[in-house]
């Protein structure tokens, strides 16, 4: 059994964090992320990030399925940036120094190859910081969290539930893929991509139907112990805030705040080292 | 204030997608501090009138209500749900999928959160129910770290919390091992002690229910209470018969020995029950008449394994070993032991589901090892316990014929055989139904029937009649018996002892992933150092035996078994 990616119960002071802390640090966090494309702020975040899974005692091997997913992403998403604009970057640096004596529509310039470099760069400056999160937060501080910042609690509380239910619903996938197997469903590679493709579905309908069998119960048991009563309610996992959820906050406002500056002093999104 | 928690005044209940009411006439009152059993067969109504009492109906399903239900005096109609929530505590079937909370202390708190409880009163509360249900330490704990008693209790005290006065219990005893059950019996009652509530207890399993004292019984059928009674009263009367609800085994054997039930007897509790010396006599005088049945064939092997070892990967331990089984063709036993012991496991690995990392499969001579899971399936078919799990299609006959298709089989000889298989399993009149239209006994059928289509020479069943009533039980094992005596080989995984000792030749008790005894049914239920260490429960035949004067209760309880195979069963 492999785990996509999912809580993981530690003891690190990014656990320690309370669950609003984290949340309004991603959001702050991506923000910055989003709004530059200043090679050295991101360069900044990518590393920092990094820094960050051995402090959440976090390791590769845990998020291994979904880097490999990503990378497959930020592969395909390059290349095909290349194909369908490579002059996208000599636009936005406005200078085009060919490289390598090639010119011609495809040829490579530095200006294409330092924006790409970017578009990198602002994964690298994301993408771990959003595992991260996801490893270290409980999914009931992360429900409990969301309403603290103004979603509704139902709606934080089924987003808690469908993020405790997958590892549930994995092992159910095996299980029911195991017996399709044995009734002939060819799932291996010797069946063609499209019968594959159609043995899928043949797993995913019982799945679907026994989950939904699930979602009865779940919201029975919810609503028989007043799950819905009042607009408010209280949550058992809250925590106060400690010294060091302020300062992450302040840390994650600052690189938001370096971010803006930054742009407003490069007088666009992009640090232009070309002119 | 009324005297009375629930008050069903000539109350009626129709769903409104059905034609027919599903309550008629219903006049039920429950006191504070009372312990009550419902009993009924499937569809007599019973989920219904608990859902009735929870609130759950009308809120979440809607119907038609006639008369009157009162809940601590007020009319249910004018509360909502909540309101109720907080007289009338609820602890569902399925004690996993009602686990909300990510860990123990946050299912016991659920209410009280929703209750807008604060934080340090809630954790106090927590504490203190955590601390009457001997939960102290699990506090921390996710869901799936528990084992089955430990989920029962955490769902109890998920209600306890909110002070209810009424504990409702719907088929607490549906998805534990027998040993568990005894426990969450006992939980049960020490809970009615302590608090003083009342007590509802759902359930078709008399037997296991009685095994500590409850007030009244009723039961129910076809939509109508038959009796309200004590369960002295109850047992001597005819009514259980009549419902198709299963009598506790050692009343079945006094009545084959002749013996009349009346009340004064106590047949409530064998421990309690009072025999006359002449009672006593018919007893033993039965026992010494039964003929044996012997089958002196000599059978061919069929499944042989030797010493199998399978651990799970990323798990320290071994799940299986050392497994050594043999079985022989056209034998219909059991595979028993605790959640976990490794049963499931050591059928996927027959199956090919799962790579052992050492030992042997051979079947009917060939080594397994060679056949891919598609191959193993042609010899071996495996049923799921939950039949949702296994359908795909939209019509029976669709269902049936798939593995055939997906086997690149002619469609001539595919409508063949899948209606052969489906005269067999009794469902040809109803090839072309959507399979949504069954019922859960029917569904099991059809599962059942698309692995039979591959004409495997054996056929492995997970948990065949988990939370099935007598009736539905009855038929689907007997239809199992026509499959083995149609020559094939029935090999079931089960917690059910009434299935073991009724059905199965021979069971294989696992324990902590290897096999701690290989012998026939009735040795092994009457095997204190077994039963205690596979989560068993010794049956009650044998307390009879003993309480009878019989030296050998292992013979005796083989002697009862052998009388209903050749005289009752046949008829059913």
């Amino acid at each position: 059994m492999y785990n996509i990616f999912n809580y993981i119960e530690k003891r690190s002071p990014i656990h320690d964090l309370t669950g609003a802390t984290k949340l309004l640090c991603l959001l702050l966090w991506s923000l910055a992320a989003m709004t530059t494309y200043d090679t050295r702020l991101l360069a900044v975040l990518s590393v920092f990030a990094l820094v960050l899974f051995p402090i959440g005692k976090i390791k590769a091997k845990d998020v291994s399925f979904m880097i490999g997913f990503t990378v497959v992403f930020l592969v395909l998403n390059t290349v095909l940036v290349y194909l369908f604009s490579p002059h996208h970057g000599t636009e936005v640096y406005g200078t085009c120094t060919y490289l390598w004596g090639l010119s011609g529509h495809f040829a490579p310039t530095a200006e294409q190859l330092f924006y790409q470099l970017n578009y990198i760069l602002k994964y690298f400056a994301t993408i771990p910081f959003v595992l991260l999160f996801v490893c270290t937060t409980n999914p009931s501080e992360f429900a409990a969290s969301l309403n603290r910042i103004g979603v509704s609690y139902s709606v934080s509380y089924s987003v808690a539930l469908a993020l405790r239910y997958i590892p549930d619903i994995q092992k159910q996938y095996h299980e029911i893929s195991q017996a399709s197997q044995a009734r002939g469903v060819e799932l291996s590679k010797k069946a063609s991509l499209i019968n594959r493709l159609r043995s899928a579905s043949s797993i995913l309908i019982p799945l679907i139907l026994s989950s939904m069998d699930r979602i009865d119960v779940i919201s029975n048991a919810m609503q028989l112990r007043c799950f819905g009563k009042n607009k408010k309610r209280t949550w058992y996992m809250a925590r106060d805030f400690k010294p060091l959820d302020y300062i992450s906050i302040i840390v994650c406002l600052l690189l938001f705040v370096t971010s803006l500056v930054l742009t407003h002093l490069n007088g666009s999104r992009f640090y232009n080292p070309f002119i | 204030m009324s005297d009375y928690i629930i008050e069903f005044k000539n109350f009626g209940f129709k769903y409104r997608a059905q034609a027919e009411p599903t309550l008629y006439n219903i006049d039920l009152k429950i006191k504070k501090g009372e312990k009550i059993l419902i009993a009924g067969p499937s569809g007599c109504g019973k989920s219904t009138l608990a859902g009735l009492m929870n609130g759950l109906i009308p809120f979440s399903y809607k119907g038609e209500m006639t008369g009157s239900l009162l809940i601590n005096g007020k009319e249910s109609r004018e509360m909502s749900i909540f309101d109720i929530s907080h007289i009338v505590g609820t602890v569902l079937q399925d004690s996993d999928a009602q686990f909300v909370g990510m860990t123990v202390a946050e299912d016991l708190a659920f209410a009280l959160e929703n209750d807008c409880v604060s934080l340090n009163e809630m954790k106090e509360r927590v504490k203190e129910v955590a601390n009457i249900l001997d939960l102290g330490t699990l506090k921390k704990h996710a869901p799936g770290e528990l084992s089955g008693g430990q989920k029962q209790r955490v769902s109890v005290g998920g209600v306890m919390v909110s002070d209810v006065d009424l504990f409702l219990f719907d088929e607490p005893l549906a998805n534990l091992d027998p040993k568990t059950g005894k426990q969450a019996i006992e939980l049960i009652d020490d809970l009615q002690k302590k608090t003083g509530a009342a007590v509802v207890i759902i359930e078709h399993r008399l037997e296991d229910v009685l095994y500590r004292p409850v007030d009244r019984v009723i039961l129910l059928n076809e939509g109508r209470i038959v009796s309200d009674t004590t369960p002295d009263e109850l047992l001597s009367s005819k009514n259980l018969e009549m419902c198709g609800v299963r009598e506790p085994l050692y009343l079945s054997a006094l009545k084959y020995a002749g013996v009349t039930i009346d009340p004064s007897m106590h047949p409530a509790s064998l421990s309690d029950l009072v025999l006359s010396a002449q009672d006593k006599d018919k007893v033993r005088l039965f026992y010494s008449q039964v003929q044996n049945i012997k089958d002196p064939s000599v059978k061919e092997e069929m499944l042989e394994v030797k010493d199998i070892s399978f651990t799970y990967e990323k798990a320290e331990k071994r799940t299986l070993n050392d497994i050594s089984v043999l079985v022989k063709k056209g034998e219909m036993l059991a595979i028993v032991g605790t959640n976990g012991a490794g049963k499931s496991t050591f059928s996927k690995v027959i199956c090919g589901m799962e790579k052992e990392d050492g030992g042997e499969i051979f079947f009917l001579g060939q080594n397994f090892a060679d056949l891919s899971i598609k191959e193993r399936a042609e010899h071996v078919g495996y049923v799921m316990q939950n039949p949702n799990q296994m359908i795909s299609k939209v019509l029976i006959f669709d269902e049936v014929a798939m593995g055939l298709r997906l086997r690149g089989v002619p469609e001539e000889e595919i409508k063949e055989r899948v209606e052969k298989a489906l005269k067999i399993c009794g469902l040809y009149k109803m090839r072309n139904w959507p399979i949504s239209a069954l019922s859960y006994g029917q569904k099991k059928r059809v599962t059942i029937c698309s692995i039979l289509v591959l004409e495997p020479e054996m056929m492995i069943l997970d948990e065949p009649t988990a939370g099935q009533d007598y009736r539905n039980y009855t038929a689907i094992m007997e239809f199992l018996k026509v499959l083995n005596e149609r020559g094939i080989t029935i090999v079931m995984i089960t917690h059910d002892m009434h299935l073991m000792l009724e059905y199965a030749d021979r069971s294989i008790v696992f324990s902590n992933g290897e096999i701690i005894a290989d012998k026939s049914c009735a040795e092994v239920l009457t095997d204190k150092e077994t039963v205690e260490r596979a989560s068993l429960k010794e049956t009650s035949l044998y307390h009879l035996a003993l309480k009878c004067g019989v030296q050998d209760g292992t013979a005796f309880v083989q002697n009862f078994i052998d009388y209903e195979r050749g005289n009752v069963r046949r008829n059913v």
